[in-house]
């Protein structure tokens, strides 16, 4: 039962990447960049989570929507404020400017005096639960973190299966100049990329933040889902979060079975192989340049 | 203003295009090797880690710059450098070989990481960089009998032959030799057919290769002789700090090597350069810039950051083109002075160009 225990956990863990992965993906889709700011939104989420629990004191079912639109609306800021006059640079220019971005933002967080140090709790209701399944002892956090990343998947098919604006974030991702034609105002869908990606990351900081802690370098988990959306392919949606569940099985069973110091670069070692055997993924589409 | 007329080829591909290149840079020279007597020793330390600096920004600088393949990792190669020459000094290793060692073994791993190259590009590749610093920073943490663990290692002094090498004006003007070897040899390279390819390869990777340019062999060289500028970087850091542990080379210092770059401005080596100087004066202008700020912001501990991410972002916004570019943008007005004309340096947009496509 040890190896279901383990594989429970990896799961759990593998749908916070998934979901961080699934901000890269969007945005990668979108505007054929790449956003190194993920895991630095997915803190600000959480430390958002925290003032409106802690200092506001906001019920937690007022506080966990509350987060998620204020990162929306942060993630709109942040593509009309500073990713748009650089659109149609090179994608190095837009790399280098998201992480200038996370500088700052953690930055900020560490400035706050007296929080932006410490570690915190996020105090959810749900914290600390247990549930005996048999021989197994399942976290309550962990089941909730991979109920809703499961409903939010769900959530996110239905809009881009169905609703207007979610084909159109498809067409454009497809192709922006003939979108622009169809009269797809793609301007105003990046920024909604940009608030969907924000928002998901928030999203993915409430989950975590019961499982570890909130603190200023919590972002640095978004370095671990650069190795989820490649192995499920850059620009896969439902890539990102199986590529995600790969990457956390598999650094929860290295954690357990090989010696230590596997457990860290575990991933590292998966997306090296991935890169060289397939580098489009699992479910990397595959384009050809025509001259 | 001065003007140039060019009447053949070994004119054009000169090292020092005319007098004036060969007076300031005269002078440069003369000021850098009389640098001991003029300014204090702070100063002398903080020059010495600007050269050190600057090395592995030259190194980084090809790689990302000239050929156009950026590496998100570079501070691996950084550590592996660092570590094979604490190693192989402290086990009694005659200095110039350590250090032709580090560099090489440097390169190895370079050659290793650039295998992958070969197939993939764009952000593929920065992943894949990021992937080898993570396990080559484990493999330093984890690997004690060699590298001491995370406990860190201890470095000799330097000696070539009898001619200890142990105070800081000596030790100054060894990366100073050093620093100009590699410069030079850098310049040479550019204007080589090798230097070339690279810079065509950055440009079109299509056209590159329709014009006969073996893309595998030209990518993996890239990665190979960034990769030994580094380790030497590295070397000479090793024995500067005297004391090395596996986290001086983690990611974050990996993106300050990318910040060197990105603010002394892409595809310059001077720009290397400006941007090593301008990255060990930072702290140092932040500290000024305290006294000045309400004690509340200028005593907290995130300011670093902020600053260098907001300097970061002022950066690619306003000046993608980094310090050097601002330099020519000034020089090109003064020598243009009534006739400048709005929009001469505009950046040209891309709208069709998409890294999915390959």
């Amino acid at each position: 039962m040890q190896i279901v225990q383990l594989v429970v956990s990896g799961i759990a863990q593998g749908c916070i990447y998934g979901l961080i992965a699934l901000g890269f993906v969007l945005i990668y889709k979108a505007t054929e960049t790449v956003s190194f700011v993920q895991g630095d939104l997915m803190m600000l989420g959480a430390f958002g989570g925290l003032a409106a629990l802690t200092l506001m004191g906001v019920p937690f079912w007022a506080a966990v929507p509350a987060a998620i639109a204020g990162m929306a609306l942060f993630g709109l800021l942040l593509e009309r404020i500073v990713i748009r006059p650089i659109l149609g640079q090179p994608a190095f220019s837009i790399v280098m400017l998201t992480i200038g971005i996370g500088y700052v933002a953690r930055g900020l967080i560490t400035m706050i005096p007296g929080i932006g140090t410490d570690t915190h709790s996020l105090p959810v209701p749900y914290k600390d639960g247990i549930i005996n399944a048999g021989t197994l002892v399942l976290n309550v956090e962990q089941l909730v973190v991979i109920g809703a990343t499961a409903t939010l998947c769900l959530v996110l098919f239905a809009v881009f299966k169905y609703s207007k604006i979610g084909i159109a974030m498809q067409a454009s991702s497809q192709n922006q100049l003939a979108a622009y034609y169809m009269g797809i105002p793609v301007k105003t869908l990046n920024g909604l990329v940009w608030a969907l990606a924000a928002a998901v990351a928030a999203i993915a900081g409430l989950l975590l933040a019961p499982i570890t802690f909130v603190h200023s370098n919590m972002g640095f988990v978004g370095l671990k889902a650069f190795p989820a959306a490649v192995v499920g392919g850059f620009g896969s949606l439902p890539g990102a979060i199986v590529g995600g569940l790969v990457i956390g099985v598999v650094e929860s069973l290295a954690g357990f079975y090989l010696p230590d110091g596997f457990k860290d670069t575990a991933p590292y070692i998966v997306v090296l192989l991935m890169l060289m055997i397939k580098p489009n993924g699992l479910f990397g589409e595959k384009l050809r340049k025509k001259v | 203003m001065r003007f140039l007329f060019k009447t053949d080829y070994a004119q054009d591909i000169a090292l020092a295009k005319h007098g004036g290149h060969v007076f300031w840079y005269g002078l440069l020279l003369a000021f850098l090797f009389g640098a001991p007597w003029i300014v204090p020793d702070y100063w002398l330390a903080q020059l010495t880690f600007t050269l050190i600096y600057g090395i592995v920004g030259v190194g980084l600088m090809l790689l990302a710059g000239f050929t156009g393949l950026f590496s998100i990792g570079h501070a691996a190669f950084l550590g592996v450098g660092a570590y094979t020459e604490a190693y192989l000094v402290n086990h009694g290793v005659p200095f110039p070989l350590a250090l032709v060692t580090s560099a090489a073994l440097s390169a190895a791993v370079g050659v290793i990481v650039g295998l992958p190259a070969l197939r993939v590009k764009g952000i593929y590749l920065g992943i894949a960089t990021i992937a080898m610093a993570f396990i080559v920073e484990e493999v330093l943490a984890r690997w004690e009998h060699v590298t001491g663990g995370n406990a860190g290692l201890a470095v000799k002094k330097p000696a070539i032959g009898d001619w200890a090498i142990d105070t800081p004006t000596s030790f100054y003007f060894l990366c100073l030799v050093v620093t100009i070897i590699t410069t030079l040899a850098i310049l040479n390279l550019l204007r080589s057919p090798t230097g070339r390819a690279f810079v065509a390869i950055r440009d079109s990777e299509v056209s590159a290769q329709s014009m006969g340019i073996h893309l595998a062999r030209y990518k993996t060289l890239s990665f190979a002789i960034s990769a030994a500028l580094a380790g030497l970087g590295g070397a000479l850091y090793a024995h500067k700090l005297t004391f090395i542990s596996p986290d001086q080379f983690n990611i974050l210092e990996s993106i300050n090597l990318l910040l060197i770059v990105v603010i002394g401005g892409l595809g310059s080596v001077h720009g290397a350069f400006l941007g090593a100087i301008f990255f060990i004066s930072m702290p140092q202008l932040i500290a000024l810039g305290k006294d000045w700020l309400p004690a509340a912001i200028g005593q907290a501990p995130g300011l670093q950051g902020v600053v260098y991410g907001a300097v970061l972002i002022a950066f690619v916004l306003f000046e993608p083109l980094g310090l050097y570019g601002r330099w020519l943008k000034v020089r090109t007005y003064l020598q243009l002075f009534p006739f400048y004309r709005q929009g001469l340096f505009k950046r040209q947009k891309s709208f069709q160009k998409s890294d999915r496509l390959r």
